[in-house]
């Protein structure tokens, strides 16, 4: 049987093509190479996004009315419902972490310059693609913190000069957020996101492929004094063996995770109650909202809320188009790594002066 | 496999009667301590290794799936009875659809006057009927099965009667009752 399935397939398939592409692929083999494999895991953690999210969708109804419920049902009602939940939102929040790991790494790393331009500029339009995700996310259970943390996270879009006001009713269907919020939240969450993160996953995961993977400049430097051969190692089997062992180890710490720490599901929300003590979004957005907190009302005569969300804006672009921008001199290389250590540690104290201050 | 732990039982023979030997195996180290041991050998040992790691990854992961899919059971209360409306105002040769439980069920009135009640389920695939006054039957109109006044399959693919309520009249409310 397999004797003649392989040639059946092979007529009408490029595998063996393939299959020899995959041999002759190495994948350079230096100290910093532990990085690469973070890329894997976002890809791996996105793959576990879409399974768990299609097995949630079995069960969860989008509406005001039966959300909540429905997803209480999935946590006490059905078999395995818990961790397949717990998963889904644990699974999600590693993917924000190593989606920035990755995004740091590839900074730090220079793998940015010419000519893996445009796999930088897919990569950080995913990265802003799992944030969406992740705010789209937040609503769907329909609780307190959630309903509060979306009500609060798309006013912030209305301090957008002209359109703001649009924009807010744009992204929560209505004037308010309600049941109109939540089914539309929910559609972009499983039809629009995901149609644009599988084409754009695609095209980076091409372009990974076509460019192969980049090597630092210190390390490209010590070639050159040292003529040896570069180290690689083979793609097949070597670097996939050692991807499977990372997704291996991803899946037991989600598993781990969720069976410890089960993600809560919270009170069910009332749009009529006033907002509990302790709101606030998910720990990647903390330090936006924080940023937030701590602006001025007016700022040289401008709002204030205006100016950090423009800021924040142009950082975005920013992070786009770095490679546009940095020049491949040492200088140069020097400024992008002092831009992103400084990103850093504002983004770092600002969520952990978020942190402090929420703890009662 | 066998030649391996036979390579293996060597080293320790070796290592037994002599102590310089002793010193040189380390449990880490044992694979690559292992004279007699060939390659082949060896990676026959942990591809079964990965296999089994494969394995018990794959099973994590299904058998939770293979369990979630399957959907809960919600106990719903088999309906014994149910209230199906007025009497009066189901005219002689017409019927109605009433609820019965989570299930629907139909009351006939026939030409002649008498009261019937059916389950509303149709035992070819599930629709739920109607009655057709011009034919004077229960007709199913997705697969066009008939059944005559008495729920019995007459016409059409249906391979199974439908099952028969009682009836009863509380003053006018039509009261039917699943036969114990």
């Amino acid at each position: 049987m397999a004797s003649r399935l392989r040639p059946w397939l092979e007529e009408r398939l490029p595998l063996a093509d393939l299959l020899e592409t995959l041999r002759h692929k190495t994948v350079p083999h230096h100290r910093y190479s532990g990085w690469y494999y973070f890329g894997g895991m976002t890809l791996f953690l996105f793959a576990m996004q879409v399974g768990t999210g299609a097995l949630l969708l079995l069960y969860y109804r989008p509406s005001a009315t039966e959300a909540y419920e429905s997803v209480q049902f999935i946590v006490t009602r059905v078999p395995f419902g818990w961790l397949v939940r717990s998963i889904h939102a644990w699974s999600a929040n590693l993917m924000v972490a190593c989606a920035f790991a990755h995004l740091f790494s590839v900074l730090f790393l220079h793998a940015y310059r010419r000519p893996r331009e445009l796999t930088w500029v897919s990569g950080v339009l995913l990265l802003l693609l799992t944030l969406a995700f992740g705010f789209t996310g937040y609503l769907l259970p329909w609780n307190e913190v959630s309903f509060f943390a979306t009500r609060v996270g798309t006013d912030i879009a209305a301090t957008v000069p002209v359109i703001g006001h649009g924009l807010v009713r744009f992204l929560r269907g209505g004037n308010d957020v309600s049941g109109a919020t939540l089914t539309r939240l929910f559609g972009f969450h499983v039809a629009v996101l995901p149609a644009i993160a599988t084409a754009l996953v695609g095209l980076h995961l091409l372009l990974v492929q076509r460019h192969g993977m980049s090597v630092p400049p210190s390390v490209e430097r010590n070639r050159a004094a040292d003529p040896g051969v570069m180290r690689t190692i083979p793609f097949l089997p070597h670097f996939l063996l050692r991807d499977l062992f990372a997704w291996t180890a991803v899946l037991a710490m989600l598993a781990a995770l969720s069976t410890f720490y089960p993600w809560e599901l919270g009170t069910k929300a009332d749009p009529f109650a006033a907002a509990p003590a302790g709101i606030r979004p998910e720990w990647y957005f903390l330090w936006a909202f924080e940023a937030l907190k701590h602006m001025p009302s007016t700022l040289a005569g401008i709002d204030g809320e205006f100016v950090a969300v423009a800021a924040m804006g142009i950082m975005g672009i920013g992070a786009i188009l770095l490679p546009f921008m940095a020049r491949n001199t040492p200088g140069g290389r020097r400024l992008v790594v002092w831009t992103g250590i400084v990103m850093l540690l504002f983004m770092s104290a600002m969520t952990a002066l978020a942190l402090a201050g929420n703890t009662p | 496999m066998t030649r391996a732990f036979r390579g293996s039982r060597e080293i320790f023979r070796t290592a037994r009667k002599n102590p310089q030997a002793r010193k040189s195996i380390r449990w880490g180290r044992l694979f690559s301590a292992m004279p007699s041991l060939e390659t082949r050998d060896r990676r026959n040992v942990l591809n079964w290794l990965l296999g089994l790691w494969g394995g018990g990854v794959l099973g994590a992961v299904f058998y939770p799936v293979a369990r979630y899919l399957s959907p809960p059971d919600i106990p719903e209360a088999a309906a014994v009875s149910a209230t199906a409306g007025s009497a009066r105002a189901l005219l002689p040769n017409s019927g109605r659809v009433v609820p019965f439980g989570s299930r629907p069920a139909i009351v006939v009135r026939t030409p002649a006057g008498e009261l019937r009640a059916f389950s509303a389920t149709c035992t070819h695939l599930d629709c739920t009927v109607q009655y057709r006054s011009d034919l004077q039957r229960i007709w199913c109109a997705c697969h066009n099965g008939q059944y005559d006044l008495n729920g019995r399959n007459i016409a059409g693919p249906p391979p199974r009667p439908l099952e028969t309520y009682d009836v009863n009249l509380k003053d006018d409310e039509i009261v039917i009752t699943r036969r114990s």
